[in-house]
């Protein structure tokens, strides 16, 4: 399976206890929602998940979205810039 | 010209630049730490490589929108005191409309576009700034 990296920003880092990792593609799992479910039944804590946003390879991305060839996968709460 | 970055930045300066493109007409805007509830500071958090995808996107999509001769976009990360800068919009146009409609633009849409987290600091704790639903709608107006 092809490698995934997941980045973790702000409360979510926060919450995950670590900014960043990589893993081996979890099999079935298709979409970035399915991501973070996964992520969850594995001992993760994304934090709310109507606070919840993400971004499949630097573009936001709904939790609907297909993971495709994705290699970079993010997860964060609503952005607060400018 | 897009610029995420420690520093701070000079206003005038950015300003000067735009004149210089010969443009009739400059809009601005700078926004800058405010000292609401006791907030001493903040720190900018980001997503280095997106941020910077983020604001391009937003810049052709300003340029394709108005009759652009340029744009800046200075966005600071770090930690910013109460009173600091955070972020500079400039555009410049023929005409003030265009100017002034693109850089309402930019800033409207790249608080809701761009992969920024502001934390803030208070005497006595630090906390998450939580995003407000006034700022979605004021993206949403540009859709």
């Amino acid at each position: 399976m092809a490698l995934l990296t997941i980045l973790y920003f702000a409360r979510v880092a926060e919450t995950m206890g670590r900014s960043s990792e990589t893993l081996d593609r979890p099999h079935g799992v298709m979409t970035l929602g399915a991501l973070a479910d996964w992520i969850e039944e594995n001992g993760g804590n994304l934090g709310y998940r109507a606070k919840l946003r993400g971004a499949i390879d630097q573009q936001m991305a709904g939790m609907d979205t297909p993971l495709g060839d994705a290699r970079e996968v993010a997860f964060f709460p609503p952005v607060t810039g400018g | 010209m897009i610029r995420v970055q420690h520093e701070d930045f000079d206003p005038g300066a950015e300003l000067t630049a735009l004149e210089e493109t010969g443009a009739g007409a400059v809009a601005s805007f700078t926004g800058l730490v405010r000292p609401d509830d006791g907030v001493t500071a903040l720190t900018l958090d980001h997503y280095p490589g997106m941020t910077e995808r983020a604001l391009e996107v937003l810049a052709s999509e300003a340029q394709a929108r108005w009759p652009l001769s340029a744009l800046t976009l200075i966005h600071r990360v770090g930690r910013l005191e109460s009173g600091a800068r955070i972020v500079f919009v400039g555009t410049a146009s023929a005409h003030r409309a265009a100017a002034l409609e693109a850089c309402a633009f930019l800033i409207d849409r790249l608080k809701t576009d761009a992969p920024f987290w502001k934390r803030e600091h208070l005497p006595d704790e630090d906390r998450w700034v939580e995003a407000k639903g006034t700022d979605d709608a004021a993206a949403e107006k540009w859709r």
